[in-house]
């Protein structure tokens, strides 16, 4: 009782903060975060007040002690699905309004403040969701142990949300730090670095409290993506706001210093949250869904020692030909160089899980997403020490080629990953014999894969074609082309690029139809994927039929 | 380690571990990945004593190769900058009339012009120098201050209307003769009706008649009795189809009302001789540019007309000036 009325305590005082802050805010973005963030804390207070045992009767716990704590996980099954949706369409939005630039309709969805919106909503809001669900899943099962501190796995979950929510509308109001995948301001950084910490005392709560004798891998690679993106999250977001009622704050870190803190963080952003969180999933779920042990204990040892001692050095590779001094420009590129193996050694380890159950990539349309996931972390991860090396960069930096990489990578590993996770996790989180429709995973399988092939190969031309022709120069010595002539010569790149997207989003829909009627109940009678045809009339050797 | 089996799809020792029914296997690393890896991590050490890579108390190292960015940049400029040596001081010592007698000197100005234009002029005359409202189009043999080699070179380098360049080309500013009260409304609504049908855009009528007495009391000074303009002071012809700030009736009333008067800045201020031929050279070739002494109609006309133009112009400007 004592702890509800503390609770509710909270929720009261940040609601009645929110209002006052709402009141007296010196901009109207900052105004209208704080109605949502008041509204938030109302429905806070009334979820703590409502949830409360006034009787004090000794109640068996809703929660049974006996099973899983599988909530927060369904709801996150369900916000992954939800933002995918809504990062892909912002994604095809943006991707057309790069081809047709007539479509930036008005102020707010301008491609420079829906890129923002598109970059959270698929890494922070649809891989973010995907990671905190799946982490929970992982480590309770594989500690044996049900989630340290409920409330607070709650409160990481529904905070998490309100994170999204805030940096979203943040974007269309034009609210933004102006830092790449940092773009929320300070007042909602603080409100992740809240949400963030119970997040870890969450995940580290429930390793102490595991049942089995030793950590399981794919926790190390959690543990070390939570820890990591907290410790970049700190450091690259220190800044002094303007008013402590208004939106704009100015970063501590200024010039060059600044440029490599961020990209010091942006680097690890992809290396913390979107490598070693996802390799986290692949680990459990590529070795339980093919029913095979995992390759080689050594090797995740090594590669993932290996893996996080290099990546923290590469940022600076983002940063090649700048004002940042030659030593650091080096150090980000041998480094990098240095991160191919380790990079490797996951997906080494979960194709050779692979190693007896090959089969199941001709009948199992989830082993086969699994597959093609790791297919494209090994070759962008082959791509990015390419990338780094200084002589490719001058031609790669600053084209669309980083944009195919980045995308072979994001569409390509952590999309079918998570599409494989949640394919996984649904019909076991509402207790299904199975997905609605194997055929439907199939059929989102190949809409993904053909649009990341669409995708990937008209950036990887684009790119080169501009940067071929940002440094042609005439035989008499002078520069051939305007930029203009280099984005007019983009064009048809550009709109197989949005018909790539068009087809991975395509794709998506067809898992959130499936998922939903999953949830539903619903079971679809179908032809299961492959059954080689079979005449008993014919299984019979040629021989002469006596005659009668 | 008690829980040791063997796995018997592939025959490996497992390491005994089991969570949720995963297990591990005890392979080796495989060696392929083992020896690449050490290849990288030689290429990087290889790589840190060669080129700078070492932060030390005041700056890094710099590698055996004393490589830098800032030098290979500055190569690369030198290294630039001594191909086009010979290019730029055969373009600067040769007179941009006699730039057609050596066609391949000619070929190496139209290129560099075209590169120079993209970075100084496409502001203003757009990427294909097709101009727009206000900003000629450079692709037509239309020219408001001449169209051979030698006049677009003076245009270029001296500029249009540029307080203190003595060889600018003056632009004579026209009267705004609806905003100083020198003609009324009805007044300059005849003189468009009779301007325009000087490019043929409209059939004689009463209002042009009207206005055929107006223009020559006031226009003809500076575009002439024929309305074919006059190179000396930039007064457009009126009589083709190519209109700097629109031909419809409001467009040319407008310009009636409120006069224009364009600016050029005088790119010798900002880019060499040779450069400026370059740029020359590369708008004459656009497709307008004119030959030498072949000046046409308007210029050629009564010798007396630009002299008496002249005298008129000051006159002409001089109410716009006197009225504040």
């Amino acid at each position: 009782m004592e702890s509800v009325v503390a609770r509710a305590a909270v929720w009261l005082a940040v609601l009645f903060i929110a209002i006052m802050a709402s009141a007296v805010a010196v901009d109207s973005a900052f105004a209208i975060h704080m109605v949502i963030v008041a509204l938030a804390a109302f429905i806070a207070l009334v979820a703590t007040l409502r949830g409360a045992n006034y009787s004090a009767k000794a109640v068996a716990s809703p929660h049974d002690p006996s099973r899983y704590d599988d909530d927060p996980i369904r709801w996150g099954m369900i916000a992954t699905v939800f933002w995918g949706m809504a990062g892909f369409l912002a994604g095809l939005y943006i991707a057309l309004e790069l081809a047709f630039p007539v479509l930036n309709f008005g102020e707010y969805i301008n491609f420079g403040r829906l890129r923002p919106l598109h970059t959270s909503a698929v890494i922070f809001a649809f891989g973010g969701n995907a990671l905190i669900a799946t982490s929970y899943y992982v480590v309770q099962r594989t500690c044996r142990a049900r989630l340290a501190f409920p409330g607070l796995a709650r409160f990481v979950f529904w905070g998490y949300q309100l994170f999204i929510v805030l940096a979203a509308t943040g974007y269309l109001l034009g609210v933004t730090q102006g830092k790449e995948y940092a773009e929320p301001e300070w007042y909602v950084d603080w409100w992740l670095t809240i949400v963030w910490v119970s997040y870890l005392l969450v995940f580290v709560g429930t390793l102490v409290k595991r049942a089995e004798p030793h950590i399981y891998v794919a926790n190390w690679f959690y543990l070390a993506f939570i820890m990591t993106v907290a410790m970049l999250h700190l450091v690259n977001n220190i800044d002094i706001p303007v008013s402590w009622v208004g939106s704009k704050s100015y970063p501590l870190w200024a010039g060059v210093q600044g440029a490599l803190v961020q990209w010091w963080y942006g680097h690890n952003a992809v290396g913390f949250f979107l490598t070693a969180g996802f390799l986290a999933m692949m680990y459990y779920f590529v070795p339980k869904q093919a029913g095979r042990p995992v390759y080689s204990y050594r090797l995740s040892i090594i590669h993932f020692w290996a893996l996080i001692f290099l990546y923290i050095w590469a940022g600076p590779h983002h940063l090649h030909y700048t004002a940042l001094p030659d030593w650091a420009q080096t150090l980000g590129m041998v480094f990098s160089v240095m991160l191919w193996m380790p990079s490797w050694g996951g997906m080494i380890n979960g194709l050779m899980t692979l190693n007896g159950a090959w089969d199941k990539v001709r009948t199992d349309p989830i082993i086969r997403m699994m597959v093609m996931a790791l297919a494209f972390y090994g070759m962008s991860t082959f791509e990015g020490p390419v990338m780094s090396i200084k002589t490719v960069n001058s031609l790669s930096h600053y084209t669309d080629w980083t944009i195919g990489h980045v995308h072979s990578g994001a569409l390509g590993w952590n999309g079918m990953i998570t599409f494989a996770c949640v394919y996984y996790l649904v019909p076991r989180l509402w207790n299904r014999e199975r997905m609605y429709s194997l055929r439907m995973i199939n059929w989102h399988f190949w809409t993904a894969t053909i649009g990341i092939v669409f995708y990937a190969s008209s950036m990887w031309v684009a790119g080169i074609t501009q940067g071929l022709m940002w440094r042609e120069y005439g035989a008499d010595g002078y520069l051939v082309n305007t930029f203009a002539e280099t984005v007019a010569a983009l064009h048809p790149m550009y709109i197989l690029r949005a018909f790539g997207g068009l087809l991975y989003l395509s794709g998506a829909v067809i898992m959130t139809a499936n998922v939903w009627l999953t949830i539903a109940g619903r079971l679809r009678i179908e032809e299961p994927l492959r059954s080689a045809p079979h005449d008993a009339a014919a299984d019979r050797p040629l021989v002469a039929t006596p005659a009668v | 380690m008690a829980n040791k089996k063997i796995d018997s799809e592939t025959g490996v020792e497992t390491v005994g571990h089991e969570w949720d029914g995963i297990e591990e296997l005890n392979n080796p690393l495989p060696r392929w990945w083992l020896l690449t890896f050490y290849a990288c991590i030689l290429f990087a050490i290889g790589y840190v004593i060669v080129y700078p890579a070492i932060p030390m108390l005041t700056k890094g190292t710099e590698g055996l190769w004393g490589w830098s960015s800032r030098g290979s940049l500055a190569a690369e400029t030198a290294k630039a900058e001594a191909s086009r040596k010979t290019l730029l001081a055969q373009l600067t010592a040769t007179p941009i009339e006699q730039l057609a007698q050596n066609p391949e000197l000619m070929r190496a100005a139209v290129s560099g012009g075209k590169a120079a234009f993209k970075v100084n002029c496409v502001q203003c005359h757009g990427s294909g120098a097709a101009g727009s409202t206000g900003y000629p189009n450079l692709n037509d043999d239309d020219w408001l201050y001449g169209g051979n080699l030698k006049e677009i070179e003076q245009t270029i380098t001296h500029g249009i209307r540029q307080p203190g360049d003595d060889q600018t080309r003056p632009g004579a500013l026209m009267p705004s003769f609806g905003r100083d009260g020198i003609l009324t409304a009805a007044q300059i609504q005849d003189t468009v009706s009779f301007v325009r049908t000087l490019s043929g855009k409209e059939q004689a009528s009463a209002g042009s008649a009207r206005g055929a007495a107006l223009y020559a009391a006031n226009c003809v000074a500076c575009h002439g009795p024929d309305g074919k303009g006059n190179r000396q002071l930039g007064a457009p012809n009126l009589t083709d189809a190519i209109w700097l700030y629109g031909d419809s009736r409001d467009a040319i009333a407008g310009s009636v009302t409120n006069a224009h008067a364009g600016v050029m800045p005088a790119w010798t201020t900002k880019l060499d001789t040779a450069t400026i031929r370059m740029l020359a050279a590369y708008v004459h070739s656009l497709g307008g540019g004119e030959k030498f002494g072949l000046t046409p109609a308007p210029a050629s006309a009564p010798t007396s007309a630009p002299t008496s133009a002249q005298a008129a112009a000051p006159a002409a400007a001089a109410p716009a000036n006197a009225k504040p």
